[in-house]
């Protein structure tokens, strides 16, 4: 007997969520899914949380199990269960309950719809047939074209949840989509709002996306994808852009790391706010021995490093 | 037990103590380190930013430079570990990138095997069987008393399919590292969230704020401590904990030690040896803890 502690909410009855547990015996394979809706269908008809295809293809039932987003369909409920034989089911994170296991996806809509999810061209539709790409250049939106949009990645993303102003990884990685679409021709206008605040630069990398998407959309390696179109279309006035940009040369002068010239390069010389910002943290530091050496000392070898470098045009 | 040890660049810059405490501590252990002096920084997942290419041929350098020494690499940081198994996974099983990675690296005269060095972070050594005996055979001081937050570090842990560490969701490498030293560790949801520190110059009050819930979930759960096997988070957790305090308008005061120092402590260094008075918070809480068992 499994126990099946689910999150509950219904605003109309009650203004605080609660847990209730359900036991259940848990059929041979079954998925969360099917067993959600056993207890729907035997035990408590006022359950609510979405569904469709069954077939992890519609993206329909994300929710959180034990913590962490999944989609109840592609998961066998035992393979979820604890030492104790419980598993904990809550709605999604990082957006708005609704009742029980629905959310408001509205923000997570908008946030798509921010980023033009649409190819912009001016060039003429060929008559009778598709603007047609090759597979090289269909390789490049190819696991982004995979996404589902069920919000696994929103409801995890831990910027997100500190900040309501990040696009989030679901609408980055469909602007990836087509940033990254060689028929689409609003790149460098399309990079530029993207590593605006609330954008590509405010993802902290914590991969929590990848890990919670159910297909290869991934979308923190699309968002690194796009970080590098950034830069090459030359979008660099921001901290994001400069940090990335003085990491990589400091790399290539001493083979390391210059931890006092990064912060510095990052706010950017002129940027008299950001610079004052960073004095506090440095002064601590000084005063308890902390900042790095201030004659930076190269690795060994540098000069392959230079040379590695060279030969990639870096 | 010998290892080529990838430093990182925070270890020899803002985070020295990091460096002295792992050096006392594989030391008491009967680790051997070689330090690799002419492998360049892993990228910190920032310069494959710039050029994923340019990544991971400086990654694939630095692990063709541990098989030339015929030794498993070994890292104290969670970064360095994510980006060196990143690299690791993006080569192996794609020969047609291996050949062009090698022939950037041939006329440096270097060559990536992939095969021939495993690229372990302290911690996973600590965690081995081999690591366990010795820890629980040469602990001196063991630390009673002391409630232990890990804090594991997004990099060594995520995209699991690229780091190849421990369960993403569950890990317990330091937990058990805890408990072999006579620790408590304190189990709390924060301990696999990001520390937030990639953004502290983008995006520094969402960064600290990530950092302030974490302490504040590790508090709450009744830690003394906070333990991190990576130097960034460290630093984002302990030399910005002013700031967090104000932004959060709470008084967390919960130091933040690196594994080493925690694993030295139990080996029986002191403190002081450990650089403990270094950090930005102050470690006293620890010492009277240990002091008073």
């Amino acid at each position: 007997m499994a126990t099946f502690r689910i999150k509950r909410y219904n605003p109309e009855k009650q203004p605080e969520p609660y847990y209730e547990d359900f036991d259940l015996d848990i059929p041979k394979g079954a998925t969360l899914l099917d067993c959600i809706n056993l207890i729907k269908w035997t035990k408590d008809g006022s359950l609510s949380y979405r569904m469709s295809c069954r077939s992890a293809i519609c993206g329909s039932c994300g929710m959180k199990a034990n913590g962490h987003a999944l989609l109840a369909c592609q998961r066998q409920a035992d393979s979820l269960l604890d030492k104790d034989g419980t598993v904990t089911i809550e709605p999604l994170g990082n957006m708005k309950p609704i009742k029980d296991l629905v959310v408001d996806f509205k923000p997570f809509w908008d946030k798509v719809n921010k980023v033009q999810p649409y190819l912009q061209t001016s060039a003429e539709a060929p008559v009778g047939k598709e603007r047609t790409q090759s597979p090289e250049q269909f390789r490049l939106i190819d696991d982004t074209s995979t996404c589902i949009m069920c919000g696994n990645c929103y409801s995890d993303c831990n910027t997100l949840e500190v900040d309501d102003n990040f696009l989030g990884p679901a609408a980055l990685a469909k602007a990836q989509r087509f940033v990254c679409d060689s028929r689409d021709e609003k790149t460098l206008e399309r990079v530029t709002e993207l590593s605006k605040p609330g954008g590509i630069w405010d993802c902290t990398h914590c991969a929590e996306c990848v890990e919670r998407c159910p297909k290869p959309a991934q979308p923190f390696h699309r968002i690194k994808e796009i970080m590098t179109v950034a830069l090459e279309e030359g979008v660099h006035n921001n901290n994001g852009a400069r940090h990335a940009l003085s990491f990589t040369r400091s790399v290539k002068a001493s083979g390391r790391l210059n931890e006092n010239q990064l912060p510095v390069e990052s706010m950017g010389y002129f940027n008299i706010k950001g610079l004052l910002e960073l004095v506090p943290v440095g002064l601590r530091m000084l005063l308890k021995g902390k900042i790095p050496p201030i004659f930076h000392k190269s690795i060994d070898d540098v000069k392959d490093v230079k040379r590695i470098y060279k030969e990639l045009n870096q | 037990m010998k290892f080529a040890l990838f430093t990182g660049c925070v270890a020899h810059g803002a985070t020295r103590e990091l460096m002295v405490s792992t050096k006392l501590a594989a030391q008491a252990l009967g680790i051997e380190f070689v330090e690799m002096k002419s492998a360049a920084c892993c990228g910190a997942g920032v310069v494959s930013e710039k050029s994923p290419l340019l990544a991971d041929t400086l990654n694939a350098r630095t692990i063709a430079l541990a098989e030339a020494q015929g030794l498993d690499l070994v890292t104290i940081c969670s970064t360095c570990q994510g980006q060196l198994k990143k690299t690791e996974c993006h080569i192996n099983g794609d020969e047609e990138y291996k050949k062009k990675i090698n022939h950037l690296l041939s006329d440096g005269g270097h060559q990536y095997d992939g095969r021939k060095s495993r690229i372990k972070h302290f911690a996973n050594i600590l965690a081995s069987e081999e690591g366990m005996r010795r820890l629980k055979e040469r602990v001196v001081r063991p630390l009673k008393g002391l409630k232990c937050a890990a804090f594991y570090g997004c990099y060594v842990l995520r995209p699991s399919e690229l780091s190849e560490f421990d369960d993403p969701d569950n890990p317990t490498a330091l937990e058990d590292i805890f408990t072999a030293l006579g620790a408590t560790p304190v189990d709390y949801p924060s301990r696999t969230k990001c520390c937030g520190f990639p953004i502290v110059m983008m995006n520094k009050k969402a960064s600290l704020e990530m950092a302030g819930n974490a302490l504040l979930d590790a508090v709450e759960s009744g830690a003394d401590c906070v333990v991190t096997g990576c130097p960034l988070c460290h630093l984002n957790l302990d030399s910005y904990q002013p700031e967090i305090d104000k932004l959060l308008k709470k008084k967390y005061a919960i130091p933040i030690l690196h594994l080493p120092q925690l694993v030295a402590l139990a080996l029986g260094h002191t403190p002081k040896e450990l650089e403990m008075d270094k950090h930005i918070v102050s470690t006293t809480k620890v010492n009277r803890i240990l002091a008073s068992h």
